[in-house]
């Protein structure tokens, strides 16, 4: 590997003077080439999911260590099975999902702004602008473009009848996915879920209540909205009965299986009366275990762990219906559902613990034995589950991806209300209000605020080639338009509607995160223009 | 210097393909799929033969889509999605697990020649869906129902039966076997529960020996010293441990301190058995069933009370014989009148070939049915029951829906004809794509008509032309090499069938069409295998 001179002293004699331990087993990167190498990894990080930026975007096909494939057009979902190695490369992994675990939605957005701010920061590097000052020029634009895009916001009213707005907001995020062919009844769906579990009062959506459960098979259109709860599990015997109307749940974490204490423990058996008492004593235990259950009123056991044979079948004489092997979070769910009290010791259940459900049935699908519960019209209705079907297991997985996209956004707009209008109107807004504030500055940043606002316009630019518009072409038109007609809601039409208003279109997109979309960018953009000298182990590929 | 140096932000060993490699490289790989099966489509089609890697399993011979892309291993991700959609094909509705994945494959044909003359391929998918909508409603407006005719719907199925065994190694008893499905599904009146019908594989003897049997096949042997017949069976089903029963409560041993205290408490345990044993018998039932061992000391308290006593019955036989006998599983003996035994008229021994087998004539549950395989060769016997396992899937399916289209690619010419039409009457790109889905459509009979070793072209020719002047009944008659009334024919398919086959593998081309780029993560690394040499 090359040595820079700089990176080694030498004495009065001429020896090599050794200042860093195992240097020459480490590469380096320093100074302008330290930077130039960053802008590289983060550009081509960015080139890879620009492509599925917007309602024409494509999809990527990943192929995982193991051979499974994904199909995805989540620009979080691409980043993530990335195999990604180089450390800038990775930043943007987790800018990509911090935008996320934020807002859930504008993942690709997020990293092809931050590529471009880069972009533009290595002109501005080769002009000679030291990085430091690049950075604070970002900072200063940033605040602008996010003060603009509060300007040009709308409030929003959520309302519990109009549903349409939301339908309209849910149908732009599905609009880039494979699911937009029931891109209607996807949208209603994602409003509907969010509707029943909402908040209104403390402003939130608790995101446990909506249970996301896919099943190969069918076709999309079968996708429905099940207002309880869907369990991947059958009754524990063949022979229990199918359906369970006016279910009164009981729900445990203790297993239909001789007592175990845990404390470690020998019990001997010297002689046949020993012998015989513990027979009876295990008889006793399991009659007393559905004694217990069945004294409750509980007509419905819902089982964390598994049942003995024995017992199994006591609970089928005993007419008891019995699910076992249910998940934690699962068990939590039909708890929260039902309205029942999750139970760890058989004595403890009592009636008022247990969860009532108007019907609890099994469903079965196709010609293979494949069966699922579900538990409707449950005591507390708000949970709810959203079961999507699809031909393929690609398909299911991505329509679980878009949903959750969606149930974010919807969620986002029941936090805060206020709106802009997408289709990258907002950019060109924010893009324009920056290039003139930038006129205004008198020191150097001038030339980094500059810079960032063209960076904004890599948004606009992606959108338009992806939707086979002639890119340049199409931005200059909206632009001149925007300051001609003084209308911050005019963007790329990529749908061809024949108008360019969005606010027409009704192509929208919550503030939250747009705003989020730039501050994100610019941090990560910053942190990155700070580092100037990197070292890793020389069997790295540098 | 170092920055010149092209960057890797992948760890080494991952791989990127970009757009037109990425979609060539989808493309072919889906096509290699697509051609791969295409020859066994049809009445003419041929078989596979499968060799696993694995010594010890034996090869297959095949005509099923959905086994032969189970067994072979693919390494494309875009083949893998065609493989993933067979399988879904065949769990869902049971049959046209080859028509799904060819179809896939030609719409992407169709694709590539679009995407090569610079047609965007979000403009092909936009298209496509127009044109698969209008293909459905095609398909629907065709689809007959005779459902309430209880004498034209059993000659429906009869058609249905006919048609999916056609392209199977059961064509040679094509009018046995269909007969033979249609028995077994009609008795399930309409239930659709494919439990109730078992099939038995003996090797022996040839096709035309393979026969329907009421009641239920048990592939099992009577105790020692028991009766071998059972006439007014009262049977008990149980899943409980025969042999010791085991102390269950953790961490109990035996420890004691002299030899005739072991002694003891072996005569205890013996004891328990008996109990046990007499407890079963109390319950007044002549035949017991376990799913577990009986040992032989129990076994020899059931003979000496004169009942019947079989051991491990597996799982599956377990359920399956309380569904049939309408007994309940039991695993606690404690109050006999709750339990519900299973009934039968008669239990016997029988013998198929040179096994015997217990038969359980006179169930309650009328619906239940064995069909006995006979052939030459494991293969032939495999392939039968896959054969028959397609054509009972489709007409359980067809029993719930209960909608009918003509086959012999008629319906494939109706629903291109429709699209065709719509592509006429649509302005701009979108109209290319509906043109290429139409295409595709018509691929399918060609196919069909090229693997029989006739004139594709102008057989197609011919069809495409009696259905643009209206006449919607034709189709191919492949036994003759021309095209004829399939109406007349009898050539018919389930509704369902074609549908699922119309739209997953449109999904599954779109899916595969929307793709711009690969992203290979590197390869797990795994110790090396050291088993083979």
């Amino acid at each position: 590997m090359n040595q820079l001179p700089t990176q080694i002293a030498f004495d009065e004699y001429g020896r090599p003077f050794i200042i860093l331990r195992d240097q020459e087993r480490q590469s380096r990167l320093t100074g302008i080439d330290a930077h130039k190498s960053h802008i590289l990894a983060a550009k081509s990080v960015a080139s890879v999911i620009k492509t599925s930026l917007g309602p024409k975007g494509l999809d990527k096909m990943m192929v995982g260590p193991d051979g499974d494939v994904t199909i995805t057009n989540d620009g979080a979902t691409i980043l993530d099975r990335m195999d990604v190695e180089h450390q800038i490369a990775k930043l943007m992994v987790q800018l990509s999902k911090s935008q996320d675990d934020e807002i859930g939605d504008g993942t690709t957005g997020v990293v092809v702004l931050a590529g471009a701010l880069l972009e533009q920061s290595e002109k501005l590097l080769d002009r000679g602008i030291h990085p430091i000052r690049i950075s604070d020029g970002y900072e200063m634009a940033a605040k602008i473009a996010t003060d603009k895009l509060d300007e040009i916001s709308e409030t929003f009213a959520v309302d519990l009848k109009e549903k349409e707005p939301l339908i309209q907001l849910a149908m732009t995020t599905l609009g880039s996915k494979i699911v937009n062919r029931c891109h209607r009844q996807m949208a209603e769906i994602a409003v509907e879920a969010i509707m029943s579990v909402a908040d209104f009062d403390r402003k939130d959506v608790d995101f446990e209540l909506i249970k996301v459960e896919g099943k190969v098979g069918g076709k999309l259109e079968d996708t429905m909205l099940v207002k309880g709860v869907v369990v991947d599990k059958d009754m524990s015997h063949p022979q229990m009965p199918k359906v369970v109307k006016d279910a009164k749940i009981a729900i445990l974490t203790c297993p239909f299986e001789p007592p175990k204490p845990k404390t470690k423990h020998k019990l001997d058996v010297t002689s046949v009366e020993d012998y015989q008492k513990l027979r009876e004593y295990e008889k006793e235990k399991f009659e007393s275990m559905v004694e217990m259950v069945k004294k409750t009123g509980a007509n419905l056991v819902i089982c964390q762990w598994g049942f003995d044979d024995e017992a199994n079948h006591l609970l089928l004489q005993r007419e008891l219906p019995a699910v076992r092997w249910v998940g934690g979070p699962e068990i939590e769910l039909i708890a929260i559902a039902t309205g029942g009290r999750i139970v760890p010791r058989f004595e403890e259940l009592t009636q008022e613990k247990l969860g009532k459900a108007g019907s609890v049935r099994e469903m079965s699908f196709g010609t293979t034995r494949e069966r699922m519960l579900v538990i409707e019209e449950c005591r507390n209705s708000r949970a709810v589950t959203i079961f999507i079907r699809g031909g393929n297991k690609m398909i299911v997985e991505e329509a679980k991806r878009s949903i959750h996209d969606a149930l974010c956004v919807i969620r986002n707009i029941v936090r805060d209300n206020r709106i802009v209008y997408g289709g990258g109107a907002p950019e060109i807004a924010a893009s324009l209000a920056v290039q003139e504030a930038a006129e205004n500055i008198s020191t150097l940043e001038q030339y980094a605020v500059r810079s960032f606002a063209e960076a904004l316009e890599s948004v606009p630019l992606a959108l338009a080639e992806n939707s086979g518009l002639s890119p340049i072409h199409t931005l200059a038109d909206v632009k001149s338009r925007q300051v001609k007609e003084k209308n911050p809601f005019l963007g790329i039409d990529c749908l061809r509607k024949g108008t360019n208003d969005m606010k027409v279109q009704h192509v929208i997109e919550t503030l939250t995160a747009k705003k989020q979309q730039i501050l994100l960018a610019t941090q990560l953009v910053r942190m990155i223009l700070k580092i100037d000298d990197i070292r890793a182990p020389n069997d790295m590929s540098m | 210097m170092m920055s010149l140096n092209p960057v890797q932000i992948f760890k080494m060993g991952a791989e990127e393909e970009k757009s037109e490699t990425a979609r060539m490289s989808s493309f072919v790989g889906a096509i290699a799929i697509g051609d791969l099966v295409k020859s066994t489509l049809g009445p003419k089609g041929m078989d596979k033969i499968l060799q696993s890697s694995s010594t010890n399993e034996a090869l297959k011979v095949t005509n099923d889509g959905a086994t032969i892309l189970k067994s072979i291993g693919v390494d494309n991700p875009a083949a893998k999605v065609l493989v993933d959609i067979s399988m879904v094909q065949d769990d869902e509705v049971g049959d046209g697990t080859t028509s799904v994945v060819v179809f896939a494959c030609e719409l992407l044909k169709e694709a590539e020649s679009l995407v090569s003359q610079k047609i965007h391929p979000q403009t092909v998918i936009s298209g496509w869906r127009k044109a698969v909508d209008a293909a459905r409603e095609a398909l629907t407006n065709a689809a007959r129902d005779n459902g309430n005719d209880p004498v034209k719907f059993k000659e429906d199925l009869l058609n249905i039966a006919r048609t999916t065994l056609s392209s199977k190694i059961l064509t040679q008893h094509k009018e046995k076997f269909s007969n033979l499905a249609v028995d077994a599904v009609l008795r399930l009146k309409g239930s659709g529960n494919l439990d109730a019908i078992q099939l038995i594989k003996k090797l022996g003897g040839n096709l035309s020996d393979s026969y329907l049997e009421e009641g239920f096949l048990l592939d099992k042997k009577v105790g020692l010293n028991q009766p071998k017949r059972m006439e007014n069976a009262k049977i008990l089903i149980a899943n409980t441990p025969m042999d010791t029963d085991k102390i269950k409560v953790f961490g109990s041993r035996v420890r004691v301190d002299a030899v005739s205290k072991v002694a003891q408490l072996e005569v205890a345990e013996k004891e328990k058995m008996k109990l046990k044993v007499e407890k079963i018998i109390k319950h007044g039932c002549n035949v017991f069933i376990n799913r577990q061992l009986i040992y032989n000391y129990p076994e020899q308290l059931f003979s000496d009370a004169g009942v019947m006593a079989i051991e491990h019955a597996d799982f599956d036989g377990v359920e399956r014989l309380s569904l049939v006998t309408g007994g309940e599983i039991v695993s606690t003996f404690d109050c006999p009148e709750k339990v519900k035994l299973g009934t039968c008229k008669l239990i016997e021994e029988v013998m198929i070939g040179e096994d015997k087998l217990l038969k359980f004539s006179g169930v309650e549950l009328g619906e239940a049915c064995t069909v006995v395989l006979r052939g030459a060769t494991q293969q032939i016997l495999d392939e039968a029951e896959r054969s028959l396992h397609d054509a009972l899937c489709v007409l359980s399916q067809t029993v719930k829906e209960t909608r009918t289209v003509y086959g012999g690619g008629c319906s494939e010419m109706l629903m291109a004809d429709a699209v065709s039409k719509l592509a006429a009457k649509t302005p701009g790109k979108e109209a290319v794509a509906m043109e290429s889905f139409a295409k595709a459509l018509r691929q399918l009979p060609t196919i069909i008509a090229d693997n029989a070793g006739y004139d594709s072209a102008d057989l197609i020719a011919q069809l495409r032309a009696s259905h643009t002047s209206g006449k919607h009944t034709i189709g191919l008659d492949m036994q003759h090499g021309r095209v004829g009334d399939v109406a007349q024919l009898g050539i018919t398919e389930s509704y369902q069938v074609k549908r699922q086959v119309l739209i997953s593998g449109h999904e599954a081309a779109e899916m595969i069409l929307r793709v711009d780029n690969i992203i290979k993560a590197a390869p797990r690394p795994r110790a090396p295998d050291h088993r083979h040499h």
